[in-house]
């Protein structure tokens, strides 16, 4: 077995040699919290070899000698595979290999198997544990929701259970230590756990028989209806009712992130601001003070400030999750989402991509459906995500003035409401497109969604997924960002100029600033926007526009900080001002205002559509398993970006 | 009847599934808990008519009226 192919995030090279446990259950029975409980945070995600299906595993102790790899399996009602993360679950537990391809063979088969079982499903889960016993793997059984079992009036008798299954039974309730401490002492001692004498049957109508056995014995008494779930659901799923607090949920969803968001924002920026300050007075060095300011500083900075906004957004969606309403929500909507050829879980992955694509992406995992997991995936970046905002807040408050009004609201207000609704609106066509296109004659999945009684969220998950979340989007900004910003500074200050030179050319010596205009005007990066200037004239854009744009391949926000660069170059007491005063340099339309109208309607649409963001790049490959859908993903939506960017100037030159 | 006609809070009794299901699609809705011989309950539909919620032994499960119309049943007694 090669070990080279996983992608724990290195940490699983350092795993070998150690007992392996696979955590195996249906999805909502506790199986994510029970991972958490044994791992800690300190969980590692890569992916299964070939796959779109994400892993976890992680390490944890087990007694004062031994350390032991815990790894999560997808959640699965069945071995009888559907979906692509049930596939792994069989391929992974498949000891003897017998469709031994290549990846097959690559991933590890686990020593032992940590089995779930929901106290208050029990019946239909036990079929999963009659199939896991044809594995020949040692198996034990983890007891989950016995408390809200015995809320529900429901009865279980452990032992007696233990003795019917013939194997190892721990009950562990979410939140208690005891069960946990139970479960490390059993994990301790797996090579000798026991095995039933004789194997659990297979056939399906003796499988029933079986399960209906094992519970007489165990004199499991059926949970009464959970009429705490019943009562919340006779509201929030109530036609009317259930409707207005949908939207409402809705409604608050992106007013926290939005109004909420706003004053921590504030927080970052001037904290920033201090830095920079800071800078200037100690720093003397000029083109080090520049850098540090202007690259640094400024660079990330100007993304950083969007990160209470990502934290405030995934503790939202953990929460949601958490209670049991995010399947409540994909309930609602499945009609509106079945008119794009998706599901109701598909609104959930778009919802999440308002924050960032990325989260967006990885939640199409909970789709069943490998054709609507693309659907999905391929139009989830047009969804309007938070790297846009601040491209969209600088170029509508050039484009209409803070007191403009559209009818009784705020104009600005208006043109941004507009653009959220066309990037959700594009998302959904894209989406149905892609879902017409790749679904021609294959099988069509079943729909089927369990609805979880409702919860609690735990604290310990959701901090779990907001720290994922929030480790992924700082490495971006201290990787992907950072690089770009410290880059185009470079190209940006770049060939030095000598004074004769600028002398000669008629430039102010003494008047640092048009010394910085010079520079940036006969810079590298000038030149690489004058280069490309024949793809994006006739959207208007001059070289300027253009080497925003290609910064903003690394993350759109490097836009907002491109042009920062170079409008401070300008006018370094308000470099706002000086956007809006930028004239076009040369050509036949020189002279005419660089930011017109038309050309920030064509820059609005092109931001719109064009996937400007390496990061989504990289999750799209690493969900999809190849590079072919990010690089289908890349040209279908650069070519609509420049169609329709060409198409809304046009349209916007004739009607302004 | 298949569950696509029960009422809301009515009960029926799964019988099987029709010969126009994919046996894998059978195979899941087996595995679900949705066998021959269980009790399923309509709970409630969506406000917008389908999916629609049935309570299933002890728990609860969202299936589209396309499923359900495949799934044979008779009134509970």
């Amino acid at each position: 077995m090669g070990h080279a192919h996983h992608g724990g995030g290195g940490s699983t090279t350092a795993n070998i040699g150690l007992k392996r446990f696979a955590v195996v259950g249906s999805p909502n029975s506790g199986k994510t919290t029970l991972f958490n409980a044994l791992t800690g945070l300190h969980a590692k995600t890569g992916n299964y070899p070939g796959v779109t299906v994400a892993r976890f595993e992680g390490r944890m102790r087990v007694d004062e000698r031994d350390t032991v790899v815990v790894e999560d399996l997808p959640g699965t009602y069945s071995l009888d595979p559907i979906s692509p993360d049930e596939q792994i679950v069989v391929d992974v537990l498949d000891t003897d290999h017998r469709g031994a391809d290549q990846h097959r063979a690559t991933v590890d088969v686990p020593d032992a198997l940590l089995v779930l079982l929901n106290a208050t499903t029990l019946r239909r889960s036990l079929g999963l544990i009659a199939q896991l016993h044809q594995t020949g793997l040692p198996i034990c059984v983890v007891l989950t929701f016995t408390d809200d079992l015995a809320r529900r009036q429901g009865r279980l008798d452990v032992p007696a259970l233990t003795r019917a299954l013939g194997v190892p039974v721990v009950p562990v309730v979410a939140g208690h230590r005891d069960g946990v401490a139970d479960l490390r002492h059993v994990m301790a001692e797996s090579d000798t756990w026991s095995t039933p004498v004789v194997a659990p049957p297979t056939d399906p109508a003796e499988v029933t028989a079986w399960i209906e056995s094992v519970l007489a014995s165990c004199d499991y008494q059926v949970p009464e209806v959970d009429h705490r779930t019943r009562r919340i659901d006779a509201v929030v799923l109530h036609p009317a009712i259930g409707t207005a607090i949908f939207l409402l949920a809705m409604f608050l969803f992106f007013q926290t992130i939005f109004t909420v968001a706003a004053p921590l924002q504030g927080y970052v920026e001037a904290g920033f601001g201090w830095l920079g300050e800071l800078v200037a007075e100690h720093i003397h060095i000029p083109w080090l003070s520049a850098f540090l300011s202007q690259a640094v500083i400024g660079g990330v900075g100007s993304v950083l400030v969007f990160l209470p906004q990502i934290v405030l957004l995934f503790v939202l969606i953990a929460v949601l999750e958490g209670t049991g309403y995010l399947a409540r929500a994909a309930f609602l909507m499945d009609r509106v989402m079945a008119r794009a050829g998706l599901e109701g879980r598909a609104f959930v992955a778009l919802l999440s991509s308002v924050a960032c694509a990325i989260p967006g992406i990885m939640a199409t995992r909970s789709l069943p459906s490998a054709k609507d997991r693309l659907a999905t995936m391929m139009g989830a970046p047009l969804m309007t995500c938070s790297a846009r905002l601040p491209v969209y807040i600088l170029l509508v408050s050039i484009l209409l003035p803070a007191g403009s009004r559209i009818g009784p609201f705020s104009g600005r207000g208006v043109v941004m409401f507009a653009l959220y609704l066309m990037g959700a609106v594009s998302a959904m066509l894209v989406a149905a497109v892609f879902k017409k296109f790749t679904s021609r004659g294959g099988p069509v999945l079943p729909f089927y969604m369990e609805m979880p009684p409702y919860q609690v969220p735990r604290l310990k998950n959701v901090a779990a997924e907001v720290w994922a979340a929030v480790s992924a989007f700082l490495r971006k900004v201290t990787s992907i960002i950072m690089t770009t910003t410290v880059v185009l500074w470079v190209l940006l200050n770049l060939p030095l100029r000598g004074e004769a030179e600028m002398m000669a050319a008629g430039v102010d010596t003494g008047s640092d600033t048009a010394v910085a205009a010079y520079v940036i005007d006969h810079s590298y990066a000038a030149s690489v926007g004058k280069a490309v200037e024949p793809v994006f004239a006739p959207l208007g854009f001059d070289w300027r526009i253009n080497i925003g744009i290609l910064s903003s391949l690394a993350a759109r926000e490097v836009f907002v900080a491109t042009l920062g660069q170079v409008a401070a170059a300008e006018n370094p007491e308000e470099p706002a001002a000086a956007l809006t005063e930028m004239r076009v340099q040369d050509g036949p339309q020189a002279g005419r205002l660089l930011f017109d109208a038309p050309t920030i309607a064509a820059l609005l649409v092109f931001f719109m559509y064009a996937l400007q963001c390496m990061s989504t790049v990289g999750v799209m490959r690493r969900e999809s398993g190849s590079w072919k859908w990010p690089a289908i993903a890349f040209g279908y939506m650069f070519v609509l970006a420049w169609v329709l960017a060409l198409a809304a100037r046009t349209a916007v030159a004739a009607l302004w | 009847m298949t569950l696509a006609d029960l009422d809301r809070g009515k009960r029926a009794v799964v019988l099987g599934y029709s010969d126009l299901m994919e046996p894998s699609t059978a195979r899941r809705l087996f595995d679900l808990g949705l066998a021959p011989g269980v009790e399923v309950t309509m709970v409630r539909r969506a406000p917008l008519g389908d999916p629609v919620i049935f309570g299933v032994g002890d728990y609860e499960i969202a299936l589209r009226g396309i499923q359900a119309r495949c799934i044979t049943a008779k009134p509970a007694g």
